[in-house]
């Protein structure tokens, strides 16, 4: 029995590998998540066979209750928000990690010295991912909204984690006695809270990562402590992994680790408002159509804006339009359009748009010299010039779509507020007053729909703003 | 039993595979990868139903029964969220294949 189980726990470890294999690329992806799910589902069965297991009856309430939970709210989340709910879920496996080491370490009779330790490493790295990714939650979920940063937030954090280091070390080499573990925990859960706390909005999808792999982590720390060679595997595999996504994701928005853990985002201001080339102009939705339809090569920028305002269905039944007519049409994703790398992809294709229309933005960038018409939709900072030239500014350095060297430029915003890394659009306006005079007179020409002749509005519920940058050829 | 280097070893290698296998990943998959990496931790729930089954005292089994309901919500709700991003990811060829 014990080499049924082992042999099934090797099986899941595969296919949890095979599956994470299988998950890097796009065609085989759908594949990658059922393998995994697979091995989890056998590795969860085979695991009820383990002998001398009791209180197997709580155990089924608690599954139940938490795959009902999980699998209603999974299914209910909107793509929109799915960065917060992968930020809770992960929370949980972090909690849970936590709660395995709390068990373990009450009763530190059955571990020897070094599992001992393991368990109170895996605990603190668990508790820390576990209320860290619940603020992460709250933040993207809109329940937090400013970043919080008390004076001297550092030494305080840094106090913080010296005492839980030394309550931790107190455990594991002294004496388990219940009083410090109580404390330890305490401590480990407010030192998530605090370090999270001060870190903005933008960089919380490199927070998020972090949390994940983190949790990874201490899953398969407390798998050396329970002995459990698919927790070991599973759990390392995804540390690492986790590690270097978050290294993707933090060079992919020119925001090295040190500086989104250790400073908080857009307290410089840096209003820094450019001069542009060429003339900005409101553009009615008909001319905005026109443009388009007779255009050889359209490509659109779509940001976060769009899929707030549920745009991308249309913009997807414009592109459609545009194609049969011979229009070239490309989406070009910045890496941190949306809320995350690779979020507005998923956006993008839960509107039904195929994949090898959507390019990354090393891939596109030189399109857009040789481009008629830049549709930059809900799109901010990822078009920003600012970013090539003003040093002052909090995205400066920062690689941007090369919208402006597009021959058109149609820019389609809510408003003329600053964007969500806090820089105002300084792209296509020369001063602040032009914008909002060009936003009352662009008030109307929104519907860029109807210019390729057909009923029905584009962006209706999302404008009012067009506005058109033609340049001076 | 997994004990001294072995444990070390596993530990390296497993290190090395994570970082290999998703090291050439396109940034779109970036935001399901990410979800589907917190599924596969969500393998943590093999280790609380064996902290709950091991549990003796009330204090262990209401710990233990926490760590169960958290990992199970890991590994659903992990699972549920990737699957739906990833079926959404679809090539123009596909499309027309219906």
């Amino acid at each position: 029995m014990d080499n049924l189980i082992e042999a099934i726990y090797f099986v899941a470890a595969f296919l949890f590998i095979f599956g994470l294999k299988r998950m890097s690329s796009p065609s085989t992806a759908r594949g990658g998540i059922l393998w995994a799910g697979v091995g989890m589902m056998a590795a969860t069965l085979v695991t009820f066979a383990i002998p001398g297991l009791e209180n197997i009856a709580l155990m089924l309430v608690a599954i139940i209750m938490g795959s009902v939970i999980a699998y209603v709210s999974g299914k209910r989340v909107a793509m929109t928000d799915m960065p917060q709910m992968i930020a809770l879920y992960n929370g949980m496996g972090g909690g849970a990690a936590a709660a395995i080491a709390a068990v373990e370490l009450v009763k530190y009779g059955e571990h020897s010295l070094v599992h001992m330790n393991l368990a109170v490493l895996g605990a603190l790295i668990g508790a820390v991912s576990f209320s860290g990714s619940l603020i992460a939650f709250a933040k993207l979920q809109g329940w937090l909204r400013k970043a919080v940063n008390l004076p001297m937030m550092q030494l305080i954090n840094l106090l913080l984690f010296s005492l839980t280091v030394v309550s931790g070390v107190y455990i594991g080499f002294v004496e388990p006695d219940a009083t410090v573990i109580v404390l330890f925990f305490v401590l480990a859960l407010v030192f998530g809270v605090m370090m999270t706390l001060p870190i903005g909005g933008a960089d919380m999808p490199v927070v998020i990562s972090l949390f994940n792999a983190l949790t990874g982590l201490a899953v398969g720390l407390e798998g050396f402590v329970l002995n459990n060679a698919a927790m070991i595997i599973a759990g390392t595999v995804v540390g690492s992994a986790g590690t270097l996504l978050t290294q993707l994701m933090a060079r992919a928005m020119n925001r090295p680790l040190t500086n989104v853990l250790f400073s908080s985002f857009g307290s410089s201001g840096g209003a820094g408002e450019e001069q542009v080339e060429g003339s900005l102009k409101p553009v009615e939705a008909d001319d905005a159509g026109v443009m388009m339809a007779f255009a050889d090569k359209v490509i659109i920028v779509p940001g976060y804006g769009m899929a707030v305002a549920q745009a991308q269905h249309k913009i997807w039944e414009l592109s459609k339009q545009l194609i049969e007519r011979g229009v070239t049409v490309k989406f070009a994703i910045h890496p941190v359009a949306g809320r995350m790398p690779g979020h507005m992809n998923v956006l993008l294709a839960e509107a039904g748009v195929p994949y090898d229309l959507i390019f990354d933005l090393d891939e596109i960038n030189e399109d857009f010299t040789t481009c008629d018409v830049a549709l930059v939709i809900g799109a901010n900072d990822v078009v920003n010039p600012v970013a090539r030239t003003n040093p002052d500014s909090p995205i400066y350095g920062m690689p941007i779509l090369d919208a402006d060297k597009s021959k058109n430029i149609i820019v389609i915003k809510r408003g003329t507020g600053a964007g969500f890394m806090t820089t105002r659009p300084a792209c296509f306006t020369v001063t602040a007053r032009t914008w909002r005079r060009s936003w009352y007179r662009a008030s109307k020409a929104y519907n860029a729909h109807n210019c390729a002749n057909q009923p029905g509005p584009v962006v209706d519920h999302y404008g009012p703003f067009c506005l058109c940058l033609q340049k001076q050829l | 039993m997994i004990e001294g280097f072995t444990a070390l070893y596993i530990f390296m290698l497993a290190a090395f595979t994570g970082y290999e296998v998703i090291s050439r990943v396109p940034v779109i998959l970036h935001t399901p990868l990410m979800s589907g990496s917190n599924f596969v931790h969500g393998i943590v729930l093999v280790g609380a139903m064996i902290a709950l089954g091991h549990a003796e005292t009330t204090a262990e089994q209401v710990i233990g029964f926490f760590g169960v309901l958290l990992a199970s919500m890991n590994a659903v709700g992990g699972y549920v969220v990737t699957e739906r991003m990833l079926e959404m990811f679809k090539s123009s060829k596909e499309k027309k294949n219906g």
